[in-house]
């Protein structure tokens, strides 16, 4: 697959570094007490702290430093012992202190790496450069009065996790791919909710041009962009922007840019020259963050199977393809879903039934596999009843439809609707007999040989007249004797 | 009897206990003194019922037996402490009317064990000055006048706070010490004045200046009342990060009067050569008192002393441009229109803060630009380590040293409002110890030629305020500084 993109004067590689700000799964903020769940009334989750109230003192969250500790230890990355938090001095009505407290020259986690997956089964590994604790801001909302701006303090202080990537990425896919595989680690470990929509998880995109083997490119920053489709359109377009500008005889200047969801472009917001000088320093409010190695190990061991250690057990013990155990490590829930219904089971078969069927029917009731009516358990359920004889796969695919729709059990539902399997050979003797003397000639051109095939027409009329629920192998084999096969 | 204002801390709890006085006569004794002491300045806010109702409550706790060691004492706090439900300004213009909904963990201390709150005491604004002529609220002004009867300065920043102890208008009162802060006026007050090591107190509610520096202190009349008061407002907190979780000693047990070995430190750098004959003969007389009675006295050096005040006004603007950042006119306090968010900024701030917190917020801003961060701030920070460790290295060999407080005398008001150098040349003496985080008092010992009160300066090694405090009394004692400023407010009362 080529990622160059095409130009007037050939092609063009564009050069993709990531900045994503992950909201930190904690009760509390960083650096106060106040709750950070989402959706609250305006103003109702601060504390003097978040407002910055004169004479008010941060307090590190030591839940949230932990959840850093263990993001770090899931990207294989450089834990710091010893780290600092420096101040990000700027003006802003929803940066009530005047600064963010951030972490600049000594971040809490230093290099690692994130094994994106690519089609094709490929892989490919993308750089982590950093990752630092910050508090998020409060938000400026200017729609609420023609002359006034209002300011909601809920996020502000929130704890934020950026994560830096190194200017590894070469097209759009891949940055939708770094994107997916880092909210899937994060979710495995449960450092962050990585829901975009709620502004969980936001983007920095860096992107840049060169002709292949060209030094970089400059580069423009697009700004808080708040989806992965959006990710990738605007790298698209900023890309061809560039390579338009470049070819025009133009230069990029190093720009921080707007994505402009509705129009699909991105906008100037500042250049270099109007750069903020952030004047950083070190907090003299909060001592330097020093923890030991023996507890960076203990944190190690909390760790949960990360997905690509799962993926690889999922295709060692489950003989599953690489594509269906990546489509089931994707989400933590969709895996632990698949190991406890496969338990002791055909895998394989389990895997299908919640990649085709699960899947399709979450999708049309817009639920997740979290809130599916059929639980892991019951879907087990199913599957041993086709493995015994009680009832056959086509059957199965009713039961689970009634499944979805009532949350009952499998054995309860083939009771209820009688949809037991016929296995009893007088009976399906009895069906076979009257579908064989009703149809003549159907028979003869059975016994002509000129159409062996009908035996499978004969199978389908013997299998209506039981309302499905014969079993198929036992009236195939009545038919073959009694047609004289 | 001496009138009851005239007494120390110690003496009125002595009263108390045996019922001489209640709390409440004591209270109104003080309220009344700062009725007639308006023309020193010294108080923004009086807060006399809620006075009165401490001190009820008090006299109830002591009656049922409930009494703490500060308890039906009234007292002054630097109006840098947030005290709930009464209006809080550092000085300044910009807080306005802002009144704080909680209390900050110094002043709860001392409720916690009995102290009366009598009003809050002016300072400079934001504690950022020596003379306390930069108040929004007017000059203090210091109770001692020379024979010319010239108005002179308390010092500052705690300037309303040590003219309250000096006049007789609080039993003690509480400081901030930056860079000295407590120390110089409590020496141009005549009074006693402790700054403990850097993490004894709490910072938590008090309105930050310089974070990594501002240290609450007491302004008391006597060393026994600064250890009955350092007692009360020190104390781990987990509100502060940068407090220090260690018991709070008896001080007051520490007041031995015993200095017998113990070695005193005279540091050759402090030997100004402009410093008046005056402040050296003084130094060398509180040496010599000390090795009077029994300790031994020992020439040291501390050799990065000329760059400590470079450094302090490098290090504590920076983070003062920084903590300051908030006052922006959006949630509290003036808010001044603009055309635009920027306007509106700029507005505020130029209406709200007074000339000298303009200059420190300009030369912090600038020593953290990129370009000069290097250069000033980070250079500033390897040169206080420097100075710390000439202070470790002293205190290898040494158990206390010895300076002059300041290098003068109180100076008239005015004269060096239009030089910041030789204004901030005042803290020259302090500044060291601030740097290093080192505890640090100031006990009157004598008159200057012009009849106004000179200290001397003892400082520590971190977290032994018990020696400071035993050897303070000591010089104080030996001192036997019972001057009194004449009572020239009253008559204008």
């Amino acid at each position: 697959m080529s990622k160059l993109i095409p130009g007037a004067t050939g092609d063009w590689e564009v050069v993709i570094g990531l900045e994503v700000h992950a909201q930190v799964t904690s009760n509390a903020k960083l650096f106060s007490g106040a709750s950070t769940a989402f959706g609250a009334e305006p103003n109702t989750q601060v504390s003097l702290v978040d407002a910055a109230m004169p004479g008010m003192l941060p307090v590190i969250n030591q839940t949230c430093v932990e959840q850093a500790v263990r993001t770090g230890l899931a990207l294989e990355a450089e834990i710091n012992l010893y780290s600092v938090f420096d101040r990000k001095n700027y003006f802003y009505p929803d940066l009530p202190q005047g600064y963010q407290i951030s972490q600049f020259k000594q971040p809490i986690v230093g290099e690692g790496v994130i094994t994106l997956d690519l089609p094709e089964g490929e892989t490919k590994d993308v750089g982590i450069e950093r990752l630092h604790l910050e508090q998020d801001a409060g938000k400026s909302m200017h729609d609420q009065h023609p002359n006034f701006t209002y300011v909601d303090l809920n996020r502000s202080g929130v704890a934020l996790m950026e994560i830096v990537s190194r200017p590894d990425m070469r097209s759009a896919e891949e940055a939708g791919a770094y994107v997916r595989k880092l909210r899937t680690i994060l979710r495995y470990i449960g450092t962050c909710d990585g829901n975009m929509e709620q502004g969980s998880m936001r983007a920095d995109v860096n992107v840049s041009v060169r002709k292949p083997g060209d030094p970089l490119g400059t580069r423009c920053e697009i700004k808080n962009v708040n989806s992965i489709r959006f990710v990738q359109q605007a790298i698209e377009y900023e890309a061809r922007r560039q390579i338009e500008v470049i070819e025009d005889g133009g230069v990029i200047e190093q720009q921080t840019r707007l994505f402009d969801v509705a129009k699909g472009v991105t906008r100037s917001m500042r250049s270099k020259e109007e750069a903020h000088d952030y004047r950083y320093f070190p907090d003299p409010d909060l001592l330097p963050l020093e923890f030991t190695a023996e507890w960076v190990d203990e944190v190690k061991a909390s760790l949960p199977e990360l997905p690509d250690a799962k993926k690889n057990r999922l295709m060692a013990d489950f003989g599953l393809s690489v594509y269906d155990a990546g489509i089931l490590v994707a989400e933590p829930e969709t895996a632990a879903y698949f190991e406890t219904a496969a338990e002791g089971r055909d895998a394989k078969q389990a895997a299908n039934w919640i990649i085709t069927n699960l899947f399709a029917a979450l999708n049309e009731q817009g639920k997740s596999i979290i809130d599916s009516p059929v639980s892991a358990a019951q879907l087990g359920q199913l599957l041993d009843l086709i493995a015994d004889d009680t009832i056959s796969g086509r059957i199965a695919k009713d039961v689970f439809e009634v499944m979805i729709e009532t949350g009952d059990d499998p054995a309860k539902i083939v009771e209820e609707k009688g949809l037991k399997q016929i296995t009893d050979t007088g009976a399906i003797e009895a069906a076979v007999d009257d579908v064989i003397a009703g149809n003549p000639e159907q028979v003869a051109q059975y016994a002509g040989g000129e159409n062996p095939k009908v035996i499978g027409w004969f199978v389908g009329q013997v299998m209506k007249a039981t309302q499905g629920k014969a079993n198929p192998g036992q009236v195939n084999t009545l038919l073959k004797e009694k047609l004289g096969g | 009897m001496t009138k009851l204002i005239d007494m120390s801390i110690a003496t009125a709890l002595d009263h108390l206990e045996k019922g001489t006085f209640s709390s409440r006569e004591l209270t109104e004794c003080y309220l009344a003194a700062i009725e007639h002491g308006g023309s020193l300045n010294a108080f923004v806010t009086a807060t006399p019922e809620k006075a009165l109702e401490m001190a009820d409550a008090a006299d109830a706790a002591r009656k049922s037996g409930d009494a703490g060691p500060m308890c039906g004492i009234p007292l002054a706090i630097k109006d840098l402490f947030c005290t709930d439900g009464v209006k809080t300004t550092a000085s300044s213009r910009i807080l306005g009317e802002f009144e704080p909904a909680y209390e900050s963990t110094v002043t709860a201390n001392l409720w916690r064990d009995g102290a009366v709150l009598l009003g809050k005491t002016s300072l400079d604004e934001f504690a950022m000055g020596s003379s306390n002529e930069n108040s929004y609220f007017g000059p203090v002004e210091n109770p001692w006048r020379a024979a010319d009867g010239a108005s002179r300065v308390p010092g500052g920043s705690s300037g309303g706070s040590a003219a309250a102890v000096a006049a007789n208008l609080a039993a003690g009162a509480t400081g901030t010490d930056t860079g000295g802060s407590i120390r110089q006026p409590a020496s141009f007050s005549g009074i006693v004045g402790m700054k403990p090591t850097y993490g004894r107190c709490s910072r938590w509610g008090t309105i930050a200046f310089a974070s990594s520096l501002d240290q609450a202190g007491p302004l008391t009349k006597t060393v026994e009342d600064a250890a009955i008061m350092l007692g009360s407002m020190a104390g781990f907190d987990p509100m502060d990060s940068t407090s220090i979780d260690r018991p709070v000693p008896d001080y007051r047990a520490a007041l031995t009067g015993d200095v017998k070995g113990l070695k005193i430190g005279i540091p050759k750098e402090y030997r100004l050569d402009n410093a008046p004959a005056e402040i050296l003969n003084l130094w060398d007389q509180g040496a010599q008192w000390l090795a009077d009675a029994g300790a031994e006295l020992v020439d040291i050096s501390l050799p990065h002393t000329s760059y400590a005040l470079p450094t302090y006004y490098i290090v504590a603007p920076a983070e003062a441009s920084s903590n300051l950042a908030r006052y922006d006119g959006v949630r509290y306090g003036i808010r001044e229109a603009g055309d635009d968010l920027i306007d509106m900024y700029e507005n505020t701030r130029a209406a709200g803060f007074g000339a000298e917190v303009r200059r420190r917020i300009l030369i912090g801003t600038y020593v953290l630009s990129a370009g000069y961060y290097d250069a000033y701030y980070l250079k500033a920070q390897k040169v206080r380590t420097l100075i710390a460790q000439d202070f470790d290295s002293a205190f290898q060999d040494v158990d206390l040293v010895l300076t002059p407080t300041a290098p003068s005398d109180a100076f008239v008001a005015g004269a060096k409002s239009n030089d910041p150098i030789e204004m901030y040349l005042n803290d020259v003496f302090t500044v060291p110890a601030s740097l290093a985080g080192l505890p640090g008092i100031s006990v009157p010992s004598a008159l200057s030629d012009e009849g106004l009160p000179l200290g001397l300066q003892l400082i520590g090694r971190p977290f032994d305020e018990e020696t400071v405090l035993r050897a303070g009394q000591v010089l104080e004692s030996a001192a036997e500084f019972t001057h009194r400023p004449t009572e020239w407010w009253k008559e204008n009362a």
